[in-house]
């Protein structure tokens, strides 16, 4: 076991393993880029409407239906799909993969986006709408003055959901031959190469827990309620 | 880009094979899921102060990427055990099932257990006889969304070298091939639904008094 | 039966104690109402006597036994308890609720289902309620199950938390009478929580004033209590309509009761303007024999028989165990300033608001 985390070492003290198309920089770049241009994707597709169907308070089912859906197509499946329809089209300018991996990415990360921004909205407390309703805001203020920061952490808590399994799914453009940090999983299990496998691993666990970490704290930031919270103490999250 | 119905009619033989494998290593490590997230809630439920600890290494456990969780099994039980994919599959499932078991049993009305004690059952009685099946709903809740989850990521285990519809999605990658892809990833989701479905009857079927409500 | 003696109960963390030194004792078949002001520990009290909790030091027994030395799940079958949510299992039908203790004690299936068709319809319920879910009664209808739970496998004693607390007024009401006469045939011995003095002074046959901290102020029968408070802290408990609340608990009964301006209608119409003037009114009772008729105003009584005027009726016809504050109700909303008694054999007497306030003061 020792023998091997030294083999693992030994393998981030080489130097060719930080240049090239094969480098962890490079994959490590397309890894994040394909993330955040997909999480930025579902976001605009996810968060407005459910942002207004919150505020609406309609379409609860939808938002069920959605995350019911999403949990169910599984998403080696659906980049199985699209790849070979994207082949059809020879998008050339595009990599290999990427758009496969794009669409499954962007139906991944639009579920918690959406359930989580819908429901921040909407369980905003009524009475609090109201009395806003009532001093004449208008829907939109309503809306960006009262709803939207009490559902911020919320938001983000959806985002953050979100990010962090994109960021565990697009290892599997390698298959598809995108490069990304599955690319090492991929070759590793091809030449049955077990520390280039676990390195694969292993920068994709980090990156995901850096993701959730840091989005975690940007969540806490956002509270509108924070100061409050750490003073009282007892509000309930 | 066209359906190759006459590949599936070929091939419903290896579906079929597909279909069994898929099944058995979704309730093999649901079951499991379901037996270690039983104890573990047991413990969290007698000793309070537990509860944070332990949903913090679940919730670790599940922030890992499977496909991460994968490798990092692959030194200690092998690049193509079953045992890999099993410990990864188990350990997703741990996070919810135990807080939907925390959950459900501590949603039980103080009064009833109040009430119950009252009367003369014991712990054990009040823990079989109402917590546990007033707490039911919750965990099946759980159950369901632990078993559609894992339907999904067995179609991964095929990266180190199990069966299931995983297999036909990466034949279909490989090849191109449309069709192929589309089956596998048709099937999971049709397994993942079947389950589901079974799951909510299940749930019917257990809690007969949820259902009647007052005569207006 | 219940004997508690110097009873004390200290939480963790607590700076004073929830009941100092309690010592109270509880006669076989009496109904005892534990009162008092917010936290004057009169459920921590009730919960130690089945040893739901358990005290910190003192002695509790029942029915001459130590609580603490019985095992808790034996102990409690052999009492009944009753709080305020009911506490009913929701997945189980109102008959297998009831059935719990039987079941637990291990009786036979026959006895069982005759228990519960028998409590079933001591408690006023219908039988084809017996295969419901407490989702689908009332509140009123889950209280009733609740007391037939208790009931079910004939304990000695009841223990009730604040029962009738969550229903409304009306339905409380019912309840409290309907248990009330329950209790009368069954026999039991009863500790009842309350924090309502109304209800208190009204169901027990004892009441027992806590005050914060569990100190006893004092124990006696409501009569007793609301003529003579022990000291400043109960008299101002039992509020400023002390005296009504104590008529309340009186029958009509015990009232001196007067024949007053009544006469038979085979007298002759002079004989009612005679009755009249003695007594100073200006109406006459009408009386057929035992039976009362009703009453007519002197300006009707003229030279026609008695037996051809049409008398009207009392509003109010007070019954002999109805409370006088009933019949000081009748007496100052009548047009006639009396509360007229009438009994099984007719015609008994008649109240004024001079009997009445003697009671008062007696």
């Amino acid at each position: 076991m020792i023998e091997f985390f030294r083999e693992v070492a030994d393998w981030f003290a080489d130097p060719t393993h930080w240049t090239g198309n094969r480098g962890l920089p490079n994959l490590m770049a397309a890894h994040i880029g394909l993330t955040v241009v997909s999480l930025a994707a579902a976001a605009i597709l996810a968060l407005p409407l459910a942002v207004y169907l919150g505020h609406k308070r309609r379409g609860g089912a939808l938002a069920v239906s959605m995350v019911n859906i999403g949990r169910a197509l599984p998403s080696f499946g659906v980049m199985g799909v699209v790849f070979p329809i994207t082949l059809a089209f020879s998008v050339t300018a595009t990599p290999l993969g990427y758009w496969a991996t794009f669409v499954a990415m962007v139906l991944l990360a639009m579920p918690p986006m959406f359930v989580n921004a819908y429901t921040g909205i909407r369980d905003v407390d009524a009475s609090l709408v109201e009395a806003a309703r009532g001093m004449g805001l208008t829907e939109r203020q309503v809306l960006t003055a009262v709803e939207l920061p009490l559902a911020l952490p919320l938001v983000m808590a959806g985002i953050r959901t979100a990010a962090v399994a994109v960021v565990a799914t697009v290892t599997l453009s390698a298959w598809l031959g995108y490069g990304s940090l599955g690319t090492y999983v991929f070759i590793g299990f091809a030449q049955r190469d077990q520390v280039t496998v676990f390195v694969g691993g292993l920068t994709v666990a980090v990156l995901a827990v850096i993701t959730e970490l840091g989005l975690g704290g940007l969540e806490r930031l956002v509270d509108p309620l924070r100061v409050i919270r750490r003073r009282h103490r007892r509000l309930p999250e | 880009m066209t359906i190759d119905w006459a590949w599936i009619g070929d091939h419903l033989g290896d579906i079929w094979q597909a279909t069994r494998e898929h099944f058995l290593y979704t309730v093999i490590a649901v079951s499991f899921g379901l037996l270690i997230s039983f104890a573990l809630a047991l413990v969290a439920l007698r000793w309070p102060r537990t509860y944070g600890p332990i949903t913090w290494v679940t919730g670790v456990l599940y922030t890992i990427p499977s496909i991460a969780l994968f490798t990092f099994l692959v030194p200690v039980f092998g690049l193509t055990s079953i045992l890999t994919a099993q410990v990864a599959l188990v350990s997703y499932t741990l996070l919810i099932l135990i807080r939907n078991i925390v959950a459900g049993i501590r949603g039980v009305p103080d009064h009833v257990v109040e009430a119950s004690r009252g009367m003369g059952m014991t712990e054990r009685r009040i823990f079989l006889d109402v917590q546990l099946p007033l707490a039911m709903p919750a965990i099946i809740a759980g159950i369901r969304v632990a078993a559609v989850t894992t339907v999904g990521l067995v179609t991964l285990t095929v990266i180190i070298g199990a069966g299931g519809y995983g297999l036909f999605i990466l034949r279909g990658i490989g090849r191109r091939f449309l069709t192929e892809a589309l089956v596998g990833t048709v099937a999971a989701v049709l397994m993942a639904v079947v389950i589901d479905r079974a799951l909510v009857a299940l749930e019917r079927a257990a809690t007969p008094w949820a259902r009647r409500r007052r005569p207006a | 039966m219940i004997r508690l003696e110097s009873v004390t109960k200290v939480f963790p963390g607590a700076s004073t104690p929830a009941v100092t030194s309690l010592s109270l004792h509880v006669p076989e078949g009496e109904f005892v109402t534990l009162v008092g002001p917010s936290g004057c520990g009169k459920t921590t009290t009730l919960k130690m006597i089945n040893r739901i909790i358990e005290p910190t030091s003192g002695r509790i027994e029942v029915g001459g036994r130590d609580v603490l030395a019985i095992e808790p799940h034996l102990l409690r079958r052999s009492i009944g308890y009753v709080i305020q949510q009911v506490g009913l299992m929701p997945h189980r039908t109102v008959a297998q609720n009831i059935a719990t203790v039987p079941r637990l004690l291990g009786w036979p299936k026959d006895r069982i289902d005759d228990r519960v068709d028998e409590l079933i319809e001591l408690v006023g319920l219908e039988h084809g309620m017996k295969d419901r879910y407490p989702a689908e009664l009332s509140g009123g209808q889950q209280q009733r199950v609740g007391v037939a739970r208790a009931l079910a496998a004939d304990p000695p004693v009841l223990l009730m938390d604040e029962p009738f607390g969550a229903v409304d007024p009306i339905v409380r009401e019912h309840l409290q009478q309907e248990f009330k006469d329950l209790w009368e045939r069954l026999g039991k011995t009863v500790v009842f929580v309350t924090h309502d003095i109304d209800e208190a002074v009204r169901m027990g046959t004892r009441v027992a004033i806590l005050n914060i901290g569990g100190i006893l102020e004092q124990y006696d029968r409501p009569e007793e209590i609301l003529a003579n408070p022990a000291n400043e802290f109960v008299a101002r408990f039992l509020g400023e309509e002390r005296g009504l609340r104590r008529l309340g608990l009186l029958p009509v009964s015990s009232a001196g009761l007067e024949r007053g301006p009544v006469v038979d209608i085979s007298a002759d119409p002079s004989e009612a303007r005679t009755v009249m003037e003695t007594h100073g009114v200006d109406w006459v009772g009408l009386l057929d024999g035992k039976r009362l008729l009703g009453w007519v105003p002197a300006s009707e009584i003229g030279s026609t028989p008695l037996r051809d005027l049409r008398p009207r009726d009392f509003l109010v016809r007070l019954r002999p165990d109805d409370s006088l504050r009933r019949a000081l109700d009748a007496v100052v909303t009548s047009r006639t300033r009396v509360g007229v008694v009438v009994g099984d054999d007719g015609y008994l007497g008649m109240l004024d608001v001079e009997t009445v306030a003697e009671e008062i003061t007696e």
